[in-house]
């Protein structure tokens, strides 16, 4: 591409960079893992196979409380971050995805503590909550993996709500991408934790997943003009080739590693690294393309001189 | 429910769209850069009034411009451009973009070396602030309802409520509001609330010596504004343009609009800034359908293999 000619006061970026410090790309990968773990988790349970269901729900829970840690270290002010349940406000994506996570948190939460039924004694009220729990996470679960898409796909829209051009302009699909990937980092979960017997739709989820995380990432690196720049070059560019490279090492092990547990492990921790690389590299283009000029003025200019040619 | 569509983008007038019943006129600012003679009363009164904290000494080398840019710590930015145009300066020359001519110096540009290296050129000085947009995309994506819409139409952060998510700093197209170091939170020009809802003048339009700054209802500073560029066109002035001024842009309009000698970015503006949550509600649908797809992969993955 020719370097595009425009002018600049300096310089200087016309827009303020994103203020999120790596804290928010963790989570977005959090977030993601969460919501793909519950929804092993809850095929698991539906589908018999206990070894899907107890991992899925144990990383959920661990996944979603390592995002809202994220999520309050990166305030400017962590002691106010009950001031988000002051409003719910749909104009806001982060306010949505607040309730998202007051929603789905505590019902992963209660899955994975229902987990801990079979450890109790059998007597006494320790029986009766060994009783009591297992329908109890089963409601859980289920609730959290209703939650699950939707914590899995807001967060797209969190990125694409703002004046970051390669954000924004990626709206249509960021949320596809994260989807994906989501998908493909509960079923590295599945991958690592479950004997291969049990690990057939685990399998499955990971190829669904990796088919909708590089169909998206292609589309950012090549259907934005200009500002799919920012995805190709530098460290975004470096992360999204690493994450399309461990996602085809994952699903290629996924497949070929029916009959050996290792191969299995191997691929799900691919698919994992995948979904986190994937995660920052999106994350640092969109900073990239805030931190120069070019990117703000270049498409504005070209949408401009569209508007007047339409005129007349 | 996403509220009504129109209320996202497109004119309207804030304060009653907001809730505000029996709202005063809508306030604002017109900036006529053509008068501005780059003394900074603006930013000093400002930063006075608002006990902003100062920004520390930084010399950045470029033109009398030692702030920058529009920080958490000032909420008044002037900004100096110097462009050398070809003798008799044809009107109408435009997006030339600046062009360092060693200002500030001990001379003016072209005085010292004799008659050849002398140039014809220009200074041109524009005092930036929020841009109090009808349509806010930082109030618009604030999760604590910390920003809110005044009876005046204006942008305000509430400090007590900021919880410094940071959302609106992505947000604002024109890269205004900013987060404060060692504070956390975020800051930006309230148009003087404090002294606007007491009937006074904000402290920048105030202070400013040549009404380069003019403070006042919106309708009415439209209506100068326009006479204004007129009478500039006359007098040869052809680059004479509004900017912000049209309730009909990606914003709905600015509650603070600028009169410009040259092209928007020449001074640090975007050409054509949309609100992001324009696009919310196709957004939003985008999200839905991967989530739906999202689902339904998770549901064949259980029911649709024999292992
Ligand atoms: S210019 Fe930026 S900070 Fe000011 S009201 Fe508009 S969006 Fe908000
Ligand atoms: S940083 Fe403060 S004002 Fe800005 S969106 Fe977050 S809570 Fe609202």
């Amino acid at each position: 591409m020719p370097e595009a000619e425009f002018t600049s006061y300096y310089g200087r970026p016309i827009l303020k960079a994103p203020v999120w410090k790596w804290d928010i790309a963790a989570y977005l990968f959090t977030g993601g893992l969460a919501a793909g773990s519950s929804l092993l988790a809850a095929g698991g349970q539906l589908t018999g196979r206990p070894a899907l269901r107890s991992a899925g729900r144990v990383t959920s829970l661990a996944a979603v409380t390592a995002s809202t840690v994220f999520l309050i270290r990166d305030l400017g002010r962590p002691a106010r971050f009950h001031h988000m349940l002051r409003v719910a406000k749909p104009t806001s994506p982060m306010s949505v995805g607040t309730w998202i996570l007051s929603a789905f948190g505590p019902a992963a939460g209660v899955a994975a503590v229902a987990e801990g039924a079979a450890w109790l004694p059998e007597r006494g009220l320790s029986g009766l909550a060994r009783r009591v729990l297992p329908p109890v996470g089963h409601a859980a679960g289920l609730a959290a993996a209703v939650t699950a898409p939707a914590l899995a796909t807001y967060t797209g829209v969190l990125l694409a709500d703002t004046a970051v051009p390669s954000w924004h302009e990626a709206y249509p699909d960021l949320p596809v991408i994260f989807a994906g990937s989501a998908l493909a980092s509960g079923a590295g979960v599945g991958l690592i934790a479950a004997p291969v017997a049990q690990a057939g739709p685990a399998r499955r989820m990971a190829v669904a997943g990796a088919a909708l995380e590089l169909y998206g990432s292609h589309r950012v690196e090549t259907r934005l003009g200009l500002l799919s720049e920012p995805y190709r070059t530098g460290s975004a560019g470096r992360l999204l080739r690493a994450g399309r490279a461990l996602t085809a090492l994952g699903v290629a092990g996924a497949l070929l590693g029916r009959r050996s547990r290792t191969l299995s492990a191997l691929s799900g921790a691919a698919l994992l690294g995948a979904s986190v690389a994937t995660r920052f590299g999106i994350f640092h283009g969109g900073v990239a393309s805030a931190r120069d000029p070019k990117y703000t003025v270049v498409p504005q200019r070209e949408r401009l001189q569209r508007r007047r040619a339409a005129e007349g | 429910m996403l509220p009504d569509p129109h209320s996202l983008s497109g004119p309207l007038d804030p304060a009653p769209e907001a809730g505000w019943t029996d709202a005063p006129p809508r306030m604002g600012f017109f900036t006529d850069t053509s008068v501005c003679i780059g003394c900074k009363a603006c930013e000093v009164a400002c930063k006075e009034w608002n006990d902003v904290p100062g920004s520390g000494l930084d010399l950045l080398g470029m033109s009398y411009d030692n702030t920058g840019a529009l920080t958490a710590n000032s909420w008044r930015h002037v900004a100096f451009v110097e462009q050398s145009r070809p003798a008799g300066h044809p009107a109408g020359v435009a997006g030339a973009g600046p062009q360092f001519l060693g200002m500030p110096g001990a001379q003016p540009p072209g005085r010292a070396g004799g008659a050849q290296g002398r140039t014809d050129f220009r200074w041109l000085m524009m005092s930036d602030v929020c841009k109090h947009c009808t349509h806010a995309a930082c109030l618009d994506v604030c999760p604590t309802g910390s920003l809110f819409r005044t009876e005046f139409g204006t942008v305000v952060v509430q400090e007590d409520i900021c919880n410094g998510c940071g959302y609106c700093i992505s947000a604002c197209p024109y890269g205004v509001i900013d987060q404060r170091e060692g504070d956390g939170r975020a800051w930006k020009c309230t148009l003087c609330y404090d002294r606007i809802g007491a009937g006074k003048t904000p402290a920048c339009a105030q202070a400013c010596p040549t009404e380069s700054i003019q403070y006042g209802p919106l309708d009415e500073l439209r209506e100068r504004a326009a006479a204004r560029v007129a009478t500039l066109h006359e007098r040869g002035v052809g680059e004479a343009r509004l900017y912000g001024h049209d309730p009909g842009d990606g914003v709905g309009g600015d509650g603070a609009f600028f009169l410009l000698l040259d092209e928007p970015e020449v001074y640090g503006l975007p050409p054509d800034p949309v609100v992001t949550t324009r696009d919310l509600p196709k957004m939003w649908k985008r999200a839905g359908l991967a989530a739906l797809a999202m689902a339904a992969a998770a549901v064949a993955a259980f029911v649709g293999g024999s292992s």
